[in-house]
């Protein structure tokens, strides 16, 4: 009787020992960039790190990402003409490869005119109804977030490289206003989990940094391309509150501060996410 | 509208060679047992069968079910004996067939 009981102990103590040994390998392989003076994080890690290996590869792989579907649509759709003008994406900005380089990684930017910063799903809609007098597509239409998606594409492996100081300091106070606040009736804060708790598990996952360079992200939940803004208003909905309308001015300024929180980090769109 | 599939496969083989070939397609594959924000159901409508053939020979097939995911990725392998074309075919519920075609060559 004894020693049977040994016997599970021993079998205890052996699960402890090597489910912590576990935990720890696996973050001693989330590799980060090491983040600037001044900076929240110490070493700032893409959600990449964070899924498992299987996840990984399916983006890895350029056929298997089906993030790609989506990439393939928006680059025929940037050669469609559309609207009154005569025009397509193509007419003005030519080919894409060159003239988008770069461009996903510094979104949101400060536009002179409209005196606030813009993301890549509105200055979209701004050269489609300005530029190409067409439709502006609806937020969350495939359109949108496939033409998001391929913009965005052309600067993967690029660092994020958002502008926050002169006009955007203020938009940058208010998006870490909103990120600080807890809200809703689980009373969280993005800080809650993002920043305090990160590389934790909630439920059967970890919690990531909640970095944006991999958006727009196909999420395997959604089976489909999912753009940020509809993440934040997925994460407010799950702390239970009201979430803030997509392309509202909170959500973009908070997309400048949670850009800033991975200032440096790789575009990686499309990403793979859970 | 279908989107293009996409398909990898080498250009080339000698002969012999066991090649792989990676194959996705874009479809909703609704299983048909959601329901929409009026409580009915969602008609299923999947692809239901994937068929490769190799110079009209069939190579590999497989059927799908609706516990498929959207968007099936499809991995097999094939023996190259001779040069040749695939022809791969995605079967929809309702009839309708994506087709693709891709060529390989033997090494000198």
């Amino acid at each position: 009787m004894t020693s049977r009981y040994v016997g599970l102990f021993a079998v205890a103590a052996a699960a402890i020992v090597l489910t912590g040994a576990g935990i720890s390998a696996q973050e001693a392989e989330r590799k980060g960039i090491p983040a600037p003076p001044g900076h929240v994080f110490k070493t700032i890690i893409s959600g990449y790190e964070f899924r498992s290996k299987e996840t990984r590869a399916l983006q890895d792989d350029d056929l298997e990402n089906p993030g790609f579907l989506a990439v393939e649509r928006a680059a025929d759709a940037w050669k469609k003409v559309e609207g009154s003008e005569g025009k397509s994406c193509a007419s003005c900005h030519g080919e894409a490869e060159t003239t988008m380089k770069g461009v996903g990684a510094a979104m949101p930017k400060w536009d002179d005119r409209l005196k606030k910063p813009v993301n890549l799903e509105q200055r979209i809609n701004i050269c489609r109804t300005e530029k190409m007098k067409a439709e502006p597509w609806a937020f969350k239409s495939q359109a949108l977030t496939d033409m998001t998606a391929f913009v965005r594409f052309q600067s993967r492996g690029m660092p994020v490289a958002v502008k926050t100081d002169g006009p955007m300091s203020p938009w940058f106070e208010r998006g870490k206003q909103i990120y600080y606040t807890r809200v809703g009736q689980l009373d969280l804060a993005c800080a809650s989990c993002h920043e305090r708790n990160n590389g934790k598990f909630m439920r059967a996952d970890f919690l990531s940094q909640g970095q944006t360079n991999g958006f727009p992200t196909y999420r395997l939940r959604d089976q489909r391309l999912v753009p940020l803004h509809e993440r934040f208003e997925g994460c407010m909905f799950d702390v239970r509150a009201e979430p803030y309308k997509p392309l509202s001015d909170e959500f973009l300024a908070l997309e400048v501060y949670v850009a800033w929180r991975g200032i440096g980090l790789p575009v990686e769109t499309p990403s793979v996410r859970n | 509208m279908a989107d293009k599939p996409r398909i990898k496969l080498p250009k080339e083989a000698a002969k012999g060679d066991v090649i792989q070939i990676k194959t996705l397609v874009s479809h909703v594959m609704e299983s048909g047992q959601r329901k929409d924000a009026q409580g009915k159901a969602i008609p299923r409508k999947i692809i239901n069968k994937f068929a490769c053939e190799f110079n009209g020979k069939p190579l590999f097939a497989c059927a799908l079910e609706p516990a498929i995911s959207a968007n099936p990725y499809i991995q097999f392998n094939a023996k190259v004996d001779e040069a040749g074309t695939f022809k791969f075919s995605w079967t929809d519920d309702d009839g309708t067939v994506i087709t693709a075609e891709e060529k390989i060559a033997l090494k000198a």
